[in-house]
């Protein structure tokens, strides 16, 4: 099977403190993939080193065989936890610098997808909601035409409605060529959409695995092997 | 509207048995072209690779066939649909059984039960 991202022995020290460490994950192309943990787990030290934002401390990460850089950002799509737009930009001065920036972004589909949610180029940030908000950032993210997407905690802080919205946009711009991964620990929403899952606690994989194998195997939801894993 | 699951099995499992009931109900006719993968995958809001998965065990059944270029269709095979009708017929009964059984009851009183309703 053909891999899209290799970590080895991958740490992330913060002042000495460990994030990351030892991480090995070999990650496949063409699914769509949970990293779910715990908070404080790691999840988003390993998105942000797999983005390019974070440099090792030690070990290695490869994308597509590249190290995180000018490369790999032309193929990765960045989707983070927090948003980074600021309020006095309006929605078409994002999409500029997104059509600006990279090669592979669909004006098209971004401007249908927009339409669709009623959401007009001209608003201006400070005037959304959160929740207008977090799906404006998505629906950027998944109009680029990318071979990996990094989604950071994508439905967290938004309502039921509002994460559906969220999958359906997922689920409809996923092409079997891409890798999605998606971190999160609100599993019981996500799960129907992953094909596989990585368990991460004290930045170290813990298991990881075929999501449909879990329920046949061992009769249970990756939502219930979770809280067993991870019981306090 | 979203499709609802089980946590107990797999998920593309679910699907084909979803699947199944819509064409022995009649929601998909004989000889009908079923929509995309990703259109069903959609309605699901499930995975599109669970959806195409659940169609390859459609496909192995029998009870939808495959064609290269134009999709995937219902069987015309109406001893397919009434075979599948059954096996599904089968394991409601065999279910409710079971669940009877767990209350104490033998399977005439179970019958007898099913005549009373």
């Amino acid at each position: 099977m053909d891999t899209i991202l290799e970590c080895r022995n991958l740490s992330k020290y913060y002042t000495g403190l460990p994030a990351l460490y030892n991480f090995n994950l070999s990650l496949p192309k063409g699914k769509i993939i949970g990293l779910l943990g715990p908070n404080g787990s790691g999840k988003t030290t390993f998105i942000k080193l797999a983005a390019g934002l974070l440099t090792p401390t030690a070990g290695t990460l490869t994308i597509n065989g590249f190290a995180p850089g000018i490369e790999t950002k032309s193929f990765i799509s960045y989707l983070p936890e927090r948003s980074y737009f600021s309020s006095w930009m309006k929605v078409s001065d994002i999409l500029a610098v997104f059509a600006d920036f990279y090669k592979d972004f669909d004006m098209a589909r971004a401007l249908d997808m927009l339409k669709r949610l009623g959401i007009s180029a001209t608003s201006k940030i400070k005037t959304l909601s959160k929740g207008t908000k977090e799906k404006v950032q998505l629906v950027l993210v998944m109009s680029r035409r990318a071979k990996l997407y990094l989604l950071d905690e994508p439905i967290g802080g938004v309502d039921p409605a509002t994460r559906e919205y969220i999958l359906d946009t997922i689920i409809s711009n996923y092409s079997e060529d891409s890798t999605i991964i998606i971190s999160t620990h609100l599993i019981t929403d996500i799960e129907k959409v992953l094909d596989d899952f990585v368990f991460i606690n004290k930045g170290q994989v813990v298991m990881s695995g075929v999501v449909d194998d879990v329920r046949a195997e061992k009769g249970k939801s990756i939502d219930e092997l979770f809280r067993e894993v991870f019981k306090c | 509207m979203a499709w609802n699951f089980l946590s107990d099995r797999p998920i593309y499992i679910q699907i084909v048995e979803h699947l199944k009931i819509d064409i022995i109900s009649g929601k998909y006719s004989l000889g009908e072209r079923l929509p995309s993968v990703r259109e069903l995958a959609f309605e699901a809001a499930v995975n599109p690779n669970t959806m195409q998965r659940a169609m390859s065990e459609l496909e192995e059944s029998g009870l939808v066939t495959s064609q290269r270029t134009t999709g995937r269709f219902v069987t015309e095979n109406v001893e397919i649909l009434a075979r599948s009708k059954l096996s599904l017929a089968n394991q409601i009964a065999e279910d409710y059984l079971h669940k009877i059984g767990e209350l104490g009851y033998s399977p005439q009183e179970a019958v007898e039960l099913l005549k009373n309703i």
